[in-house]
């Protein structure tokens, strides 16, 4: 742990360095002790960036259609930091981080710090670390955070929590307007994505897509109406508008009572995220084998043992 | 409490396209429990070294099957302790023969698996060896 340790690590990930903001994600990312004053150090900074959430079922092109994202941003000169989640495996604990290989084009940009994240557990398609990795990021000088979550199904919300922005990414083969209709996922989108447009069947896609989202809309016109663009990662079509919309949407939270409330929905999440696993790792350190001998020759109940740990 | 899992990068510099090996690697040590980092074909040194440092891996493992391994490989180890990634284990596989195994070595590679490895060794290399590196 002390080859880890530098006393000067703050400072360098705030000067912009590659090497720091890499030593700094890892020791948020493991929970290693020196975590706490990090976030501590970087949470000053922390609503600089606006952070977009990519997420979207598996193959949808969540990763190329980031590194399009990317290139549009650099040409502004903006500073992008990009964190992919894929999972961990439930059996091995290992993780293969695919993502990356998307992105790599722009791994020699000065500019961008792409990091592969492993869930590690955690489901909702973001890690328990990810408040953490973005303080550093924010730290590092990032004006775009992107957070490609882990391909979900129709319900991991998690991200809508995390982010500013939520990009749900799909594809013109992704089913009718019934499949829009659904509760979760649909629900979170702040702008929809229907990319592969170059594939057949888009124009379709799109329209189902609106006419689901129209059923909703009263007549007061709300604040942010989710609009829905066709995109295609392959040529770079449709990308510029995604860009602004994108632009459209930050301008929004700032300028209503929507920002606010987001970072205060963040706070809390990142907050009650802090607590649980600090509160669950150290209960279950105070797990001894006598406690579970206990509970095989039925001694005691599961209940009243968790009520007898917690209180330790 | 859980220990974290090792982070290894796998990959494939130079203009060589044949990646069954490397995936048949990341598979394996998926498995095995690590979180693999691949980044696809014809990867340049710098890309190597950057992605290295960029997802502060343990490891890094190379193939090349295109005979470039003597320019390449040194050129990443190179890059790597250029970034101060002095405590990487950098390994390597795919067609090399044995009397370049000696040179590289001497050049950072710590270790070179040729065709035929048992993926059960190349596992039990990292376990063993990627503890008593991270110490240091």
């Amino acid at each position: 742990m002390s080859k880890r340790s530098d006393p000067r690590l703050i400072e360098r990930v705030l000067r912009g360095e590659h090497a720091a903001a890499s030593r700094a994600l890892s020791l948020v990312i493991d929970e290693a002790p020196e975590a706490d004053a990090l976030s501590k150090a970087f949470f000053p900074k922390s609503g600089s960036a606006q952070k977009i959430g990519v997420c979207g079922p598996p193959g949808a092109g969540k990763s190329s259609l980031t590194s399009r994202l990317v290139a549009h941003y650099r040409k502004q000169k903006l500073k992008i930091g990009i964190l992919a989640v894929d999972p961990s495996s439930p059996i091995s604990g290992g993780a293969f981080l695919g993502d990356r290989l998307r992105i790599q084009e722009h791994a020699m940009d000065p500019g961008v710090f792409i990091r592969s994240l492993a869930n590690r557990g955690m489901i909702g398609g973001v890690s328990y670390t990810i408040f953490g990795a973005m303080h550093v990021l924010e730290a590092w000088g990032c004006d775009k955070i992107i957070v490609e979550t882990v391909g979900t199904g129709q319900d991991e919300v998690e991200i809508g929590k995390v982010a500013d922005t939520i990009v749900y990414v799909t594809t013109p083969s992704m089913g009718d307007e019934i499949q829009a209709m659904k509760a979760g996922v649909m629900e979170i989108g702040d702008i929809f994505v229907v990319n592969k447009s170059d594939l057949h069947g888009s124009d379709k896609a799109l329209s189902d897509l609106r006419s689901a989202m129209s059923l909703g809309r009263t007549h007061e016109a709300k604040p942010w109406e989710p609009p829905v663009l066709g995109t295609s990662a392959l040529t770079g079509k449709g990308v510029d508008e995604l860009g602004k919309a994108l632009d459209d949407h930050w301008t929004h939270l700032k300028k209503s009572e929507e920002g606010r409330r987001r970072l205060r929905e963040q706070h809390k999440e990142e907050l009650s995220l802090y607590i649980s696993r600090r509160v669950y790792r150290s209960a279950l350190d105070k797990i001894s084998d006598r406690n579970l001998d206990d509970l095989v020759e039925h001694k005691i109940d599961p209940a009243s043992l968790g009520t007898k740990i917690l209180k330790k | 409490m859980e220990s974290k899992p090792f982070r290894v990068l796998i990959a494939k510099p130079g203009l060589d396209g044949h990646d069954r090996g490397a995936k048949v690697i990341v598979r394996a040590l998926r498995d095995a429990g690590f979180e693999v980092i691949y980044t696809g074909i014809r990867q340049t040194p710098e890309m190597i070294a950057q992605t290295a440092l960029q997802e502060d891996v343990d490891a890094v493992g190379l193939s090349l099957l295109s005979g470039a391994h003597m320019t390449l490989f040194p050129q990443i180890t190179k890059l790597l302790k250029d970034r101060g990634l002095k405590d990487v284990l950098v390994f390597g596989g795919g067609i090399i023969p044995d009397e370049d195994v000696a040179k590289l070595k001497k050049k950072g590679i710590d270790q070179v698996f040729g065709p035929g490895t048992p993926l059960t060794t190349i596992v039990d290399y990292l376990n063993s060896r990627l503890p008593s590196v991270k110490k240091k």
